[in-house]
């Protein structure tokens, strides 16, 4: 647990930590004013350092390794999932799961990248970066989904696509541009959810969508800072500066009009309530859902052009 | 004290290198050999002992592609807005200026209608020049109205692809360009309107990832180096030397991943045959 502590968690858990200690000596002494301060102290403390996190200390939020991932949400969010393996032309990616669940009443496709918890775990899923076998599976199942009339959500979380040898000579490339050209026409609704890193085309291979929304403690860019900063500074030190002027926030997304809603999360994270964040999740994936399968197929698509369409900033 | 010493000056690969000044005669990147500018264009900027194929503009490209004269282009005057007031050791405004001087050009994308062998065609061509040939907003907007304007007037789409992928420095707005470009490229093909993607050296990242993909026929030139991650990239995930030729046309070709490689003198005609065949 201690090694997953980042920077500016430690003076909260060590606060917690001394309620705790003095917990234990509750029934004896008289202090239960004090924890009672202290407590107060802790959500006072809490609410100032979540509001004030930097760029860089959110990118770490979305990479925390007990944040819950794709298949948490998964077991969390829907009964009866099926989960669908491989691409039909040459295996299963375990980077990307994908399958058909009941959200409700509702049956839906739910595809998203899978990252791993431990080392064993992290090499079976490769990090949660896709080879192009993932993608032409995430696309056989969109593509099941539509046959069938079911909408679609998406969850990313990936920090890239993987840049491997193999992964080149199959076609990453094509990979993903083809599951742009395909998805901006499937004829169910779309909603795609950030639901901890989106990093460029790795997360955009499954990431258009009628509906895009990003969890509060989450990012999503053309560049993961790290790799900005070695590209423009020529030093892996700037990652920072890279994070603030990538400007790849929630919050930064909205503003941009890229994304159409932020997820709150539990005070602290994602990581720190599981079950808080799946619910929360669920609610308003049914509400966008019920918004969107009232539209037809035609419309659908025209305004999933229209959306993409409008983004970006130039002057004439 | 050294058994021998050298008297004369040191004998470097330095001093044996053919340095040429700047004017009229270029030197091959590949085998060293002096060319002549003129001679130099007169064979589509290829060297005519190693042929190897010089990195060209969109101005040589039109040259090169279109009728003569028949090139008229569109959104000419759109610039960068810079949305994210971005900056690195050098503000992303500033370099956007002094590379629109530097270039006599005002982004990474040429775009407008022009003909080949007497039929019209909307055309786009990146030029590398421009900050790597990097995609941001302007970019995704000239070529998805260049697409729109193909699929309005019915006819083909030639993109001319040469980039190093999405550009940094307009962060998600750049991503999202990829899916722009896509989805334009998705309702011209549901039109039926034929569209021919050409890769030049080099055309990687989110270029690659979007619409340098998806044409009916993809062409690329000789050698051009194509793919999605850089080699520098890969070669540090993997460990290992990368193989000989990889991520090259050829290796694209053995692959599966382009329909043919192209001379850059056989490029109009075999451009033109193919339009022939995918319109009535």
């Amino acid at each position: 647990m201690a090694k997953n502590i980042l920077e500016f968690e430690k003076p909260i858990i060590e606060l917690e930590n001394k309620i705790e200690e003095m917990r234990k000596y509750e029934d004896n002494l008289d202090i239960k004013e004090e924890i009672t301060l202290l407590e107060d102290k802790v959500t006072k403390l809490k609410e100032n350092i979540y509001d004030n996190l930097t760029r860089w200390q959110r990118v770490q939020l979305a990479r925390h390794p007990e944040r819950p991932f794709t298949l948490d949400y998964l077991y969390l969010m829907t009964n009866d999932f099926v989960e669908l393996h491989g691409d039909r032309y040459y295996r299963d990616d375990n980077a990307i799961v994908g399958g058909f669940a009941m959200l409700e009443d509702q049956k839906v496709m739910i595809i998203g990248h899978q990252k791993g918890r431990d080392t064993k775990s992290n090499l079976f899923r490769n990090f949660g970066m896709p080879n192009p076998e993932g993608y032409r599976k995430a696309l056989r199942l969109m593509k099941l989904a539509e046959k069938f009339n079911r909408p679609v959500i998406t969850l990313l979380d990936t920090p890239g696509a993987y840049p491997g040898l193999e992964a080149e000579q199959n076609g990453q490339a094509e990979a993903i541009a083809r599951n742009l050209f395909e998805m901006s026409r499937l004829q169910v609704p779309i909603v795609v959810v950030i639901i901890g890193e989106g990093a460029s085309g790795g997360a955009l291979g499954i990431g258009v969508g009628d509906r895009i929304l990003m969890l509060e403690n989450t990012w999503y860019s053309v560049i993961s800072p790290e790799s900005c900063s070695s590209i423009l500074w020529r030093s892996w030190d700037y990652k920072e500066q890279a994070a603030e002027s990538l400007r790849l926030t929630a919050k930064d997304l909205l503003e941009q009009k890229i994304i159409d809603r932020i997820v709150a999360e539990p005070l602290g994270g994602a990581h720190k309530n599981h079950i808080k964040i799946a619910e929360t999740l669920k609610e308003i994936l049914l509400e966008e859902l019920k918004e969107l399968t009232k539209i037809k197929p035609d419309k659908l698509v025209q305004n999933r052009l229209e959306k993409f369409g409008s983004m970006g900033v130039y002057v004439e | 004290m050294a058994w021998f010493k050298r008297s004369k000056e040191n004998i470097s690969p330095e001093s044996q290198k053919r340095d040429i000044p700047d004017g009229q005669w270029i030197k091959c990147d590949s085998c060293s050999e002096i060319i002549h500018k003129k001679q130099l264009e007169l064979s589509n900027w290829v060297c005519p002992k190693c042929d190897f194929h010089f990195r060209i503009g969109s101005e040589e490209y039109i040259k090169t592609l279109l009728d003569d004269g028949s090139f008229k282009e569109m959104d000419k005057k759109m610039k960068s807005g810079d949305p994210l007031e971005f900056e690195d050791t050098k503000k992303y405004a500033a370099r956007i200026e002094s590379t629109m001087s530097k270039t006599n050009l005002n982004d990474a994308v040429k775009t407008g209608t022009g003909k080949i062998n007497g039929a019209k065609v909307s055309f786009a061509c990146m030029d590398f020049k421009f900050i790597g040939g990097s995609m941001g907003s302007v970019v995704g907007e000239k070529i998805a109205r260049a697409i729109d304007k193909a699929y309005s007037s019915k006819m083909p789409m030639i993109i001319i692809s040469q980039s190093g992928g999405a550009r940094m420095m307009e962060g998600a707005f750049s991503l999202m360009q990829m899916a722009k470009t896509s989805s334009r490229l998705a309702r011209l093909a549901e039109a039926k309107i034929p569209y021919i993607s050409i890769l030049a050296d080099p055309t990687t990242g989110g270029t690659t990832a979007s619409y340098a993909m998806l044409g009916d026929v993809i062409i690329a030139e000789p050698k051009a180096l194509i793919g999605f991650a850089g080699p520098r990239v890969i070669k540090q995930t993997i460990g290992k030397d990368l193989p000989e030729g990889f991520q090259r046309s050829e290796f694209l070709l053995e692959h599966g991943f382009v329909d043919m490689i192209v001379q850059r003198k056989d490029l109009k005609e075999t451009v033109s045959k193919m339009i022939g065949y995918m319109t009535n």
